[in-house]
C-alpha cells in the first residue's frame, strides 16, 4: 500500500482499490491464515460520534489479525470534554497505538489529524465529508455481486450530507460505471463532489424519481435521510418518508438487481425486501471485517 | 490628472504602491495583507477614482514596506488587475502584476460551519485556488462568489 493514511476515497486509484479488494478476498477465503499476523499490535479507536458497524468491524478486524484495541470510549468520559483540542488528543493517543481509526463530526478532521501523527490513520467518517473504508467494503460487495465494470448503479437518498455517497461516487469514477443519483432536489450532491466527478470526466445523471431508472439498474444503493445532518427539523420532515422502497417497488427491477445500504436503515428499505434475492445489505455489513482486515494488514505491513 | 487627484496620490519615499485595484476593494486588500496601520507606517488609500481600464479603481500606498510577490499574489483573488510598484527613493524600481497562487493559507475563512478549520485547532485555513474559485483543503468546500466576504478577521 503506497498510502500512509486512508482519509478520502479521492486518494484511491483503481490499483489501490483492487489491491485491497483482492487481499480481502484472500483473507475471506482463509481467515485462519492471518490469525497471528499482527499479534501484539494495537489499534486506537477514537470515535467522537456514535458508531456500531465501523467501530465493531474494525475491532473484529484487528482482533482477527491477532491484535487488540485501545478505545478512547465515549466523548463525555474523555479529556475532550475538558476542552482538549483534537490535535492534542491524536498526538497523545498515537503513543498508545500502532494505528488509529477516527470518526469525528467535523469535516476535514481526519485530514487535519494526519498532520499531527506518524502512525497510520484511517478516517472512519468525518462529518458529511468522507467515509473511505465504508466505500472499500461497498466496492467489495458490488464486485462480488455485480462486477465493477459495465455497471449501472443508482445511488438514492441523502446525497448532500451522506458521506458514504460522497466517497462511493468518487471511487466509482475509477471504473466503467454509469452513476445515477436519485434524491429530492434539496438533497442533491454538494458542489464539491460534482466538481470532482466532473474533473474525473464522469457524467452526473440526476433523477427525482426512482421509477424512471429502476429497471435499468444493476445495483441500487439506498441511504438514510439523516435527521442529524439537517440544520432545521422542518426541512427534514418535508423530505422524510420519500424515497422508500419495498418488495412491491422492486417488482419493476431486474431479477439480478443488488440492493445495498450502508445501514443503519430506518424505514427507507421495508423489511419485506429482506426476504428477496435483491437484499445484500447484511452481507455488505459483514464484508466490513475482511475488507478492514485487508486494509489494516496493508497499512501495518511496514510495522511488522 | 487634475491637481486635486495629484494631491490625493502624492509620491512616497520608499515602499509599495498597489494600483488598479477594482473600485471599492481597497479595504479588503488591506485586510488580506494584514495591514491595519497599527505599526505606525503611513498608508494612503484612494478609493473609486476614475480608471480607463476598470471604470473606477482604488490605489493603496504603503510607506516603508516592500511587499513580496508571495505576499501580494493572494490579492489576485479579489483584485486580479492589480499592479504592484516597489518604490525606492521616490523611483519605481520594480513593477509587476499579481499572479494567481496555487493555494492561499491563513487568509480566508471556510464558510462551512462544520469544517475543522473553524474550530479551536492549531491549524491555518488553507484553500486550493481553482480557475473560478477556491476550495478548502480540509473539507473540500468550494467558494466561487464574493471571496472578499470570507477574508479572515485580523
Amino acid at each position: 500500500m503506497r498510502h500512509e493514511h486512508i482519509i478520502s476515497a479521492k486518494q484511491l486509484s483503481r490499483a489501490d482499490i483492487e489491491e485491497v479488494l483482492d487481499h480481502a478476498a484472500e483473507i475471506a477465503a482463509d481467515p485462519a491464515a492471518y490469525a497471528d499476523r499482527h499479534a501484539g499490535k494495537l489499534l486506537g479507536l477514537l470515535f467522537f460520534e456514535p458508531s456500531t458497524r465501523t467501530k465493531m468491524s474494525f475491532s473484529a478486524a484487528i482482533k482477527r489479525l491477532g491484535g487488540d484495541v485501545v478505545d478512547m470510549g465515549p466523548v463525555e468520559y474523555s479529556s475532550v470534554k475538558k476542552g482538549e483540542s483534537l490535535a492534542d488528543t491524536v498526538r497523545v493517543v498515537e503513543g498508545y497505538a500502532d494505528a488509529l481509526v477516527m470518526r469525528h463530526p467535523s469535516e476535514g478532521s481526519a485530514q487535519m489529524a494526519t498532520e499531527f501523527v506518524d502512525v497510520p490513520l484511517l478516517n472512519g467518517g468525518d462529518g458529511a465529508g468522507q467515509h473511505p473504508t465504508q466505500t472499500l467494503l461497498d466496492l467489495y460487495t458490488i464486485r462480488e455481486n455485480a462486477g465493477l465494470d459495465d455497471l449501472s448503479i443508482g445511488i438514492m437518498g441523502d446525497l448532500k450530507y451522506g458521506r458514504t455517497v460522497h466517497s462511493l461516487a468518487h471511487a466509482l469514477t475509477n471504473f466503467d460505471t454509469h452513476q445515477h443519483f436519485i434524491s429530492p432536489e434539496s438533497l442533491q450532491l454538494p458542489r464539491s463532489v460534482r466538481y470532482d466527478l466532473h474533473e474525473e470526466g464522469a457524467t452526473i445523471r440526476e433523477h427525482t424519481e426512482l421509477e424512471e431508472i429502476l429497471p435499468s439498474l444493476d445495483v441500487l444503493y439506498v441511504t438514510r435521510i439523516q435527521e442529524e445532518r439537517f440544520p432545521d427539523e422542518n426541512e427534514y420532515r418535508e423530505v422524510a418518508g420519500e424515497y422508500q422502497i419495498d418488495a412491491a417497488t422492486l417488482e419493476a427491477a431486474s431479477d439480478d438487481l443488488t440492493v445495498m445500504h450502508p445501514l443503519p436503515r430506518v424505514d427507507e428499505i421495508a423489511h419485506d425486501v429482506d426476504a428477496t434475492e435483491h437484499a445484500t445489505f447484511f452481507e455488505q455489513a459483514h464484508n466490513g471485517v475482511p475488507v478492514r482486515m485487508a486494509l489494516l494488514d496493508l497499512l501495518l505491513e511496514g510495522t511488522r | 490628472m487634475s491637481d486635486d487627484q495629484k494631491l490625493r496620490v502624492s509620491k512616497i519615499h520608499n515602499g509599495t504602491v498597489i494600483d488598479h485595484i477594482a473600485g471599492g476593494q481597497a479595504l479588503n486588500v488591506l485586510a488580506i495583507l494584514g495591514i491595519d496601520g497599527a505599526d505606525g507606517e503611513p498608508i494612503s488609500i484612494v478609493m473609486n477614482t476614475p480608471s480607463d481600464r476598470l471604470g473606477t479603481k482604488d490605489i493603496i500606498k504603503v510607506e516603508g514596506r516592500e511587499l513580496s510577490e508571495a505576499e501580494v499574489d493572494v490579492l489576485s483573488l479579489i483584485a486580479p488587475a492589480a499592479t504592484i510598484n516597489i518604490i525606492r527613493d521616490y523611483d519605481v524600481v520594480e513593477k509587476h502584476r499579481v499572479n494567481r497562487p496555487e493555494e492561499v493559507v491563513g487568509v480566508l475563512e471556510c464558510p462551512n460551519q462544520h469544517c475543522i478549520t473553524t474550530e479551536n485547532e492549531p491549524i491555518d485555513s488553507q484553500f486550493e485556488v481553482l480557475e473560478d474559485g477556491v476550495r478548502c483543503a480540509y473539507c473540500d468546500t468550494i467558494i466561487r462568489e464574493d471571496l472578499a466576504a470570507h477574508i479572515l478577521a485580523g
